[in-house]
């Protein structure tokens, strides 16, 4: 393993809507095994840079590495999807597909995996997340929580450099965030490389090596959960994570 | 009144038996060709580039625009001119097949679109082509989210098919016609036509809500 080269480097990402300018020039890095946390208001791009990560939004301008590749002007774009793992705020499971052909299906029609080695292994990421028992039931058979945990295994199943969540919790009831959040822990503690938006202040203190705090499509501020937590150099990170402390905060 | 109906069933029944089958023959085969074109136009519309979507959608509002038998008129009547010359029951079903295909394409784009953002980001996060997101994700649950639309396509399509027999087709009501200026009493032969219609779309709505059961995504309620 190199040390030197970062798994991913985002360097003056820019993306603006029309008039609408989200992203200011958004640069970070992230090796091997790292879980960053993105925080920040809502508007302020935090959907839209991850989308830009693996391309289901289109950067105006910067460059995306990833293993030392630039992205942005790669070709097929299908093939760099693969080893970027995606779990949306609403699950989107395939509806009309059991939890296991959920995640079987990539296997199958996008790595072409023969049927029973890809049923093997989907049923081994369907255990990981605890989920084994309910490979036969459709996604609107399932909780919250179970969908989400899903949604993870399909994305574990194709073995990605690196996982990106969008408020993966954020569409769940407070009582099934928990069965999420631990799947996620385990992730990062296996070594899965993994950025997260999400206010869930309790995993960003205790999982993550990073904390990115955003607003008005730059970054305003990074550093471990200590520096952030304890002596945010900005005021706007420390009146931000102030907020949030008093609505997510667990308290300690 | 009931015997002569009895009468009329027991002299002509093979006539109406023939006429019942081009009815089907007619409905079956406008809806199975409309299908197809109504897959094409609510892909073009939906996923077509400026042009594609531009014809989708021109050809979709003049069909829907226009009455059915002004369609089947200038097919049946108005393409001669151009030695065009096409028998009653092949101008019915080319008309019949465009007539519905527009309207099914309206259904299907309506589905397809719901299913668009999420189902579609999902399917490309993933690693899929645009293709296989379209085909073995989008249209899939599309394709059951339509199902009533179809059903409600396939009863007024029964119906309308009626309308070849202005152009000479020997379907139900041409049947029907010609035995009723055979007999004089028309009441009782359009009494009994009706019948057969109602029964054809009780049957056949039962084979859709079959269907439709069949297909469910379990867990998913269907929405009416
Ligand atoms: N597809 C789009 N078309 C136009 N504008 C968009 C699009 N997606 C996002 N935006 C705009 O970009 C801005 C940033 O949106 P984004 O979803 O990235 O914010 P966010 O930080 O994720 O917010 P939240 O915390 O509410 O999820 C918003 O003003 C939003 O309206
Ligand atoms: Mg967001």
């Amino acid at each position: 393993m190199s040390e030197k080269e970062p798994l991913l480097k985002v360097v003056d990402l820019h993306k603006a809507f029309g008039k609408n300018e989200v992203l200011k020039g958004i640069s970070f890095e992230m090796n091997k095994g790292d879980t960053k946390v993105i925080i920040g208001p809502s508007g302020t791009g935090k959907s839209t840079l991850i989308a830009c990560i693996n391309h289901l939004v289109a950067p105006d301008r910067g460059e995306i590495w990833l293993e030392g590749e630039n992205t942005v002007t790669a070709k097929n774009i299908n093939r760099i999807r693969q080893k970027i793992g995606f779990v949306f705020q609403d699950f989107g499971l395939f509806n009309h597909l059991t939890a296991l052909k959920n995640v079987m299906i990539g296997l199958v029609k996008v790595k072409k995996m023969p049927k029973d080695k890809a049923r093997k292994r989907a049923m081994e990421e369907l255990d990981r997340v605890g989920l084994s028992d309910q490979a036969k039931s459709y996604p609107a058979q399932l909780s919250g929580g179970q969908k989400q945990r899903v949604g993870i295994a399909r994305a574990l199943a194709m073995d990605p450099k690196i996982i990106l969540f969008d408020e993966p919790t954020s569409a769940l009831d407070p009582e099934l965030i928990g069965e999420v959040l631990h799947v996620m822990q385990d992730l990062a503690q296996s070594g899965m490389t993994m950025l997260v938006v999400t206010h869930e202040m309790g995993f960003a203190r205790t999982v993550s090596n990073e904390i990115i705090f955003m607003e008005n499509g730059v970054i305003v501020e990074q550093g471990t959960p200590e520096k952030l937590f304890k002596n945010p150099e900005n005021k706007r990170t420390k009146e931000f994570l102030f907020k949030l402390e008093d609505l997510y905060g667990e308290g300690e | 009144m009931f015997s002569i109906m009895a009468e009329i069933i027991t002299n002509h029944w093979q006539t109406l038996l023939r006429g019942l089958g081009v009815t089907l023959e007619l409905t079956l085969a406008s809806v199975v060709i409309g299908f197809f074109i109504g897959i094409l136009l609510a892909l073009g519309r939906v996923y077509g580039n400026r042009l594609i979507y531009g014809i989708c959608t021109v050809i979709v509002e003049i069909i829907r625009g226009t009455p059915l038998l002004v369609q089947l008129f200038i097919l049946y009547y108005g393409l001669p001119a151009y030695g065009i010359r096409l028998g009653a029951v092949t101008s019915s079903i080319i008309a019949f097949s465009i007539n519905s295909g527009a309207y099914q394409a309206e259904y299907l784009r309506g589905s397809i679109q719901s299913l668009e953002k999420n189902q579609m980001l999902a399917a490309r996060s993933i690693g899929m082509t645009r293709p296989q997101a379209i085909t073995l994700i989008v249209l899939p649950q599309a394709f059951r989210r339509v199902i009533p639309a179809w059903t409600n396509e396939f009863i007024y399509l029964l119906k309308y098919t009626s309308l070849a027999y202005i152009v000479g087709a020997p379907e139900l009501m041409g049947v029907a016609k010609i035995i009723g200026s055979r007999i004089y009493f028309y009441f009782e032969v359009y009494l009994i036509v009706a019948f057969i219609y109602l029964a054809v779309v009780i049957v056949f709505t039962k084979i859709f809500d079959f269907v439709e059961k069949k297909f469910k995504i379990p867990g998913l309620e269907t929405i009416r």
